[in-house]
């Protein structure tokens, strides 16, 4: 009976410095007072150096007159301009390069993602190359060789390059016809929304029916019809209000149409092929991913080769793409930063020459931090939600 | 019953038969991997086309019309522009790239003192190569000359100063020796600094868990230029009055912070990989956090994640070329830099200078990934499925 006896005393207590609690208690406040001490002192310095150098702190610089011409601006923006303007202006260019630059980045990206896997042992070689090319060098040096190495020795606007469509392109840029709106062109819109909301409803009764009875119906070509045909249908009954407005060569420039500046181009262009190339690698890994047996179990089903991919290998896949392929997004949005380096304005660079005119460093870094961080967080929620989408639904 | 002697076996095997000839040999080969379906045929003919098209271009512009030395821009300019080549004439300025190597190599390093940057690369590779080659014995002394004396001695060689070396200003160093030195820090700092926040981020101590996620998520939010711009214009805002850093300090700062969220993000994925069991069974050893974390978790943690690791190394080794935003002359800063000389302004000379700085990176680059490839193969202790 003794040994019980033992049992029920207290659990003798290592010293008090090995306790765990104790231990994480001092820790965590020693921590705690090191930051504050440090973010202390470091407020102090700025607040000395501020007041030495002049600065007043706080936002209100936003409201004064920016004085700097801005070369690309989506919105009506002059020299006379508040600094807050020029801001909005850099950040409506980064969202502009992004957006463009994913859209061309995933179809380039999972074009060679899966001729990486394909049966051909050319394509397969040449997709290689351009993977291992492109993931191994920088991506300001993709967009100095597209600036400096391509765009730049483009010949001059007199001997520029016609294009199909009626688009040129030289050292200036690329030229486009600009289509001109004319009265009821509204029209257009309006059809097109309606076409699209008609093409969501067909896709799901369709859906539904055939879930309930097994019929199919063809529902891309009859949402092709309704998300094309109605516009088009729109645009000959209101009298065809549509224009184009062709870029005319004369003798020193071209006039008219639209034009892309080459530092937009070789950003966009360099940043959708080095993003590209990282694209068609998680492309690649998902489709491999899918276990063999999935596509013979397809296969055993009595599908064909086109529904087996789109009905179960690529909605598979995509689980396992969509989570690396967000942050591929995002690196995209963040190394859109880089226009800074051949003269885009975008966030950075906009915010850049505010803080160098003003010499807000604290405010101007503070706003570019804050601004790429919403950009991300709001392009991960976006994904996150397709994700959501995608994912196994298990019971 | 056993009348029958009918059973018959076979005492030897019988002879392998050669494959039928439609199986064998190239055109079974060309069958296979280029036309086996009419949709295949067309893909080869396109891919054909392509290959067609770029490779003599690019073999007639960087080999055969390539221009490999010469004084100065008229053996890389035709005529029109004021040089010696025919009109429509297209190669590389191979003459720009050997003009300029020196620079390209060591930016405005003092010409007369490059035999210290030289030696410091040599005293390098003399010492990462045995590191690399797995048979090689003497790893821990060679880790510790590697990652702690060579770097001390290269600051005093490089920077000079002491032992009557001429003292050389960081703002004259460029090229590859920005790059080289950048990234080496960079990886030597982050991966043991990303390992701590990652540990961070899983430890039972809300505070410091709470810390290390906002530095890890904030970081891995912003731009690295962003970073830089913090680096290079508030860092000289948060110190007393006087206190100064060093440019490259600063760019070496902004570039180890940068990579170790990166990196604990890639740590943190190999220690949840390891089952729980690993981490009970060192508790029931008696192990302490860092024993169990030290001895037990890491080194299986760190192994899982060895392509994670490597490739974030091959980000930070593309990414130091961004110092250029900040007015550093890294290796592309420098090669940029010269495309404003006069002496050697053509058309060719942007292309051939970048694609020389582009040849660099590429093969640094491929050669750590292809490395890892084989570490990982290497290591692989069938732990994986």
């Amino acid at each position: 009976m003794a040994s019980q006896e033992i049992l029920r005393e207290e659990p003798s207590r290592a010293s008090f410095i090995n306790d765990p609690k104790v231990r994480s208690l001092f820790f965590q406040t020693l921590v705690i007072v090191i930051l504050f001490g440090s973010v202390w002192w470091i407020v102090q310095n700025v607040i000395d150096n501020l007041a030495r150098l002049h600065i007043a702190s706080g936002f209100g610089f936003l409201k004064g007159r920016a004085g700097f011409d801005i070369s690309d601006t989506p919105i009506a923006y002059t020299s006379d301009s508040t600094y807050g303007r020029a801001i909005i202006v850099g950040l409506i260019n980064t969202i502009i390069v992004a957006v463009a630059g994913i859209i061309t980045a995933t179809i380039i990206g999972f074009v060679v993602g899966i001729g990486r896997l394909s049966q051909n042992w050319l394509i397969r070689k040449i997709c290689t190359v351009y993977v291992e090319i492109f993931r191994n060098i920088p991506p300001l040096l993709v967009i100095f060789f597209w600036y400096s190495g391509v765009l730049a020795v483009l010949p001059p606007p007199r001997e520029s390059y016609n294009l199909p469509f009626g688009s040129f392109l030289n050292q200036r840029g690329f030229y486009f016809p600009r289509a001109v709106w004319g009265d009821g062109s509204w029209l257009i819109l309006v059809a097109f929304l309606v076409g699209l909301a008609m093409a969501w409803f067909v896709a799901r009764t369709a859906r539904q029916r055939q879930m309930v009875t097994g019929q199919q119906f063809p529902v891309f070509w009859t949402s092709i019809a309704l998300i094309a045909g109605l516009p088009l249908l729109a645009y000959a009954l209101s009298g065809f209000p549509l224009s184009f407005d062709f870029p005319k060569q004369s003798t020193f420039n071209l006039t008219g149409g639209f034009q892309v500046k080459p530092e937009f181009l070789s950003l966009y262009l360099a940043l959708s092929c080095y993003t590209a190339a990282f694209i068609a690698e998680i492309v690649r890994a998902g489709i491999r991913g899918v276990s063999r047996g999935q596509t013979e179990a397809a296969g055993a089903l009595g599908l064909r080769s086109g529904p087996i991919l789109r009905l179960v290998v690529v909605p598979q896949a995509m689980r396992i793409v969509i989570p690396p392929l967000t942050s591929q997004y995002l690196n995209l949005t963040k190394n859109s930063s880089l226009a800074i380096a051949i003269g885009y304005p975008d966030l950075t660079a906009t915010a850049g020459t505010v803080l160098n005119q003003t010499g807000q460093a604290v405010e101007g870094v503070l706003i570019m931090m804050i601004a790429y961080l919403v950009l991300s967080l709001v392009t991960s929620a976006v994904m996150n939600v397709v994700n959501a989408r995608m994912a196994l639904v298990e019971r | 019953m056993q009348e029958h002697d009918m059973s018959w076996v076979r005492t030897e095997m019988a002879l392998a038969q050669p494959a039928p000839p439609s199986e064998r040999g190239l055109y079974a080969w060309v069958r296979k991997n280029l036309i086996a379906t009419p949709g295949d045929t067309i893909l080869t003919i396109l891919g054909i086309l392509i290959v067609a098209w770029i490779l003599p271009q690019v073999i007639n512009w960087a080999l055969l019309n390539a221009q490999w030395t010469g004084p100065d821009r008229t053996v890389c300019a035709t005529v029109a522009q004021g040089g010696i080549q025919p009109d429509g004439w297209s190669g590389a300025c191979w003459a720009f790239v050997n003009a300029k190597f020196g620079q390209f190599m060591f930016g405005r390093y003092p010409i007369e003192e490059r035999w210290r940057p030289i030696l410091v690369a040599i005293l390098f590779v003399a010492l990462l190569v045995p590191m690399l080659i797995p048979r090689v014995p003497r790893k821990g002394l060679n880790a510790i000359l590697l990652f702690l004396v060579l770097p001390i001695v290269s600051f005093f060689l490089l920077i000079g100063g002491v032992f009557g070396l001429p003292h050389v200003e960081t703002s004259l160093w460029g090229g590859l020796l920005v790059t080289l030195s950048l990234s080496f820090v960079g990886i030597a700092v982050s991966l043991p600094l990303g390992t701590v926040l990652a540990l961070g981020r899983r430890s039972k101590m809300p505070a410091i868990k709470l810390l290390c996620v906002i530095f890890i998520e904030t970081v891995r939010g912003i731009p690295l230029i962003t970073v830089l711009f913090f680096v290079s214009v508030m860092l000289p805002l948060f110190l007393p009055e006087g206190v100064t850093f060093d440019k490259f300090l600063r760019a070496l700062i902004g570039v180890s912070l940068f990579a170790a969220a990166y990196m604990a993000e890639v740590v943190r994925g190999g220690l949840q990989a390891i089952p729980k069991g690993q981490y009970e069974g060192a508790d029931s050893l008696g192990l302490g956090y860092w024993q169990k974390m030290g001895l037990i978790v890491l080194p299986q943690a760190l192994k899982l994640v060895i392509p994670g690791i490597v490739n974030t190394f091959i980000g930070m080794f593309k990414d130091t070329s961004l110092v250029l935003i900040i007015s550093m002359f890294d290796l592309l800063g420098v090669v940029k830099q010269n495309f404003s000389d006069a002496n050697w302004a053509t058309p060719q000379t942007a292309k051939s200078g970048l694609v020389f700085a582009a040849f660099v990176f590429w093969l640094f680059c491929f050669g750590m990934s292809r490395y890892s490839m084989y570490t990982e193969r290497r290591l692989d202790t069938g732990y994986k499925r």
